[in-house]
């Protein structure tokens, strides 16, 4: 009988999806408030687009496909970035978190790095790599190294130790310790990584977008605003959000999946 | 004695009487079953000669000369710092000796000694079951580990709660999860630091029960740390106290088991024992 079975199910008199919807009720109150708002004449068109407005301007390029082009480059950029950087701080993280010597050999040298706020390099990229997907690739996993590595690290170091005693005790080889305790024992502070990791990563994307790319949402929303199309603005801003909600949303999917075992999750899902 | 029991356990963590009884039976069965060809290991005696061990310039334990028979269940007291851990510890082979040896009777393998701790030490991310299954990691073909592991919980009464996550169970139940893991491996010495020093009262009894029943099934060689005298009187065939690194009294417990609690035997020697220590205490005071 697994836990999930023993508990009684306690929302089962609710009406379902109710509890699904609750926080979806304020962004659509902002968008009604929006929408009765540009129609009654309140907000100049010229300042802020209706809702129905960016709706249309969504439909219309939703037809002409760029919409979607740019959509999957921007999230194309978005994953490749995300994974290169974030192997690379995981791998850093994992070898410095288990080996001194790697620690002392590497880890002053990322923390000055870390301290260079990595959109400052945007103009020394540009003139390495152009406009080209290199840039931003680079820039992406750059921004997205650190906070995976950092979080892997402290994970790694605050495995309890009695736990890795433990293990060596009952004879674990070194394999078995990594994969049974000390990377299970990380891995809630490696997610924290991954979603802060995510917000950088979009935070970055876009920026890299605005300032040097040819195609990708931060280009749409650059070269609506050279034409003034408001609101094709206002709708990539929004598709931001929505992207932004999708990626934490996975990690959170992800998040459940994996830490079913921690009291935190546990009461999250009675 | 079954009243008895049922007085001590009326409602102490989720260990009643009725249980203990089924338990008992259910380990017989289990034991009867098996096949003639395995026969259960014995518990092994161990020597020690002339082990000392300091850790830098400070000497913890000295020339302790010791001879523990098989299948004895022997406690050992002392003061907080008196180095019973480490005596316990070096036994265990989580500590090498300074200086001299400690031999068993036969060549042992890393499962034939177990050790239970005062934290349980359970990995959170494991169920109940695979945390009992860690006990036979080290076993070249892990045939049947899922009903061995079954088997040993249901010795410690918590084969029910098999699929739970560790965070779910009472403090009790956990050290009884990690009691299971070690004995899982049919370890031929078990070594225990202060196992039920963080429970409280009532738990301690029942815990102290299954003890000494697994240890009557079992027949390993158990050697206990504790600060309790009445623990160590209640359950052990011999009590060694041990003041400042040597080993100052070896005290034969002769009471018939089962031993009832609060008998005026058993408190005329925890009052000896106790006796041993405060004196000891106002030596040292005095110095």
């Amino acid at each position: 009988m697994s836990l999930a079975e023993s508990v009684p199910h306690r929302s089962a008199w609710r009406l379902p999806g109710i509890d699904g919807l609750i926080p979806w009720i304020l962004p659509v109150a902002i968008v009604a408030v929006w929408q009765i708002a540009s129609s009654a004449g309140y907000v100049p068109v010229r300042v802020l687009p209706a809702p129905s407005d960016v709706v249309l301007a969504g439909w219309k390029s939703l037809q002409s496909g760029e919409l979607v082009r740019n959509i999957w480059v921007s999230f194309w950029r978005a994953s490749i970035g995300f994974l290169i950087g974030g192997s690379i701080g995981f791998a850093f993280g994992l070898a410095n978190g288990l080996s001194q010597l790697s620690d002392k050999l590497t880890d002053t040298t990322l923390q000055m790095i870390r301290n260079v706020p990595h959109l400052a390099l945007i103009p020394l990229v540009i003139l390495w790599f152009g406009i080209d997907e290199a840039a931003k690739l680079f820039l992406v996993a750059l921004g997205v190294f650190f906070p995976i590595y950092l979080n892997t690290l402290h994970g790694i170091r605050t495995v309890d130790p009695q736990l890795i005693e433990m293990g060596r005790i009952y004879g674990m080889n070194s394999g078995e310790l990594f994969r049974r305790v000390i990377f299970p024992g990380a891995l809630p502070s490696i997610f924290v990584g991954v979603r802060f990791a995510l917000g950088i990563m979009w935070l970055t994307l876009i920026v890299a977008e605005t300032i040097a790319a040819s195609s990708g949402l931060g280009y749409m929303a650059m070269q609506a605003r050279e034409f003034m199309l408001i609101d094709v603005v206002v709708l990539s801003i929004l598709i931001y959000a929505l992207l932004g909600k999708l990626a934490d949303s996975a990690s959170r999917f992800l998040e459940r999946l994996t830490l079913s075992w921690h009291p935190a999750f546990q009461k999250h899902w009675e | 004695m079954q009243q008895s029991l049922r007085v001590l356990l009326s409602d102490v963590d989720f260990v009643s009487s009725a249980t203990l009884i089924e338990q008992a039976r259910v380990a017989r069965r289990a034991f009867e079953s098996k096949p003639a060809a395995a026969p259960k290991p014995a518990g092994l005696s161990l020597t020690i000669r002339g082990l000392s061990k300091s850790f830098a310039q400070n000497e913890v334990l000295r020339g302790i000369d010791l001879h523990i028979p098989a299948g004895q269940f022997v406690a050992i007291v002392g003061k907080s710092g008196c180095g019973k851990s480490t005596l316990l510890r070096l036994i265990a082979r989580l500590e090498t000796p300074t200086a001299g040896t400690i031999e068993f009777s036969e060549p042992t393998r890393a499962e034939d000694v177990r050790v239970m701790f005062q934290e349980p030490r359970l990995l959170p991310w494991a169920t109940v079951g695979a945390n009992v299954e860690v006990g036979l990691i080290r076993e070249r073909l892990r045939t049947n580990a899922k009903a061995r592991a079954g088997q040993a919980l249901e010795e410690v009464g918590l084969h029910d709660n098999r699929d739970q996550w560790p965070s779910v169970l009472s403090g009790g139940q956990k050290q009884r999860v990690a009691l299971a893991r070690a004995l899982v491996s049919h370890p031929r010495v078990l070594a225990f630091d202060e196992p039920l020093g963080a429970l409280d009262a009532l738990t301690r009894i029942s815990m102290q029960r299954l003890l000494e029943r697994v240890w009557a099934d079992q027949a390993f060689t158990a050697i206990l740390v504790t600060h309790d005298v009445a623990e160590a009187v209640a359950l052990a065939d011999r009590v060694l106290v041990i003041e400042q690194g040597h080993i100052a009294h070896d005290v034969t417990v002769d009471i018939a088991r089962p031993r009832q609690r609060g008998s005026a035997d058993l408190g005329a020697l925890e009052a000896t024992i106790l006796n041993y220590l405060l004196t000891e205490n106002q030596t040292t005071v005095g110095e």
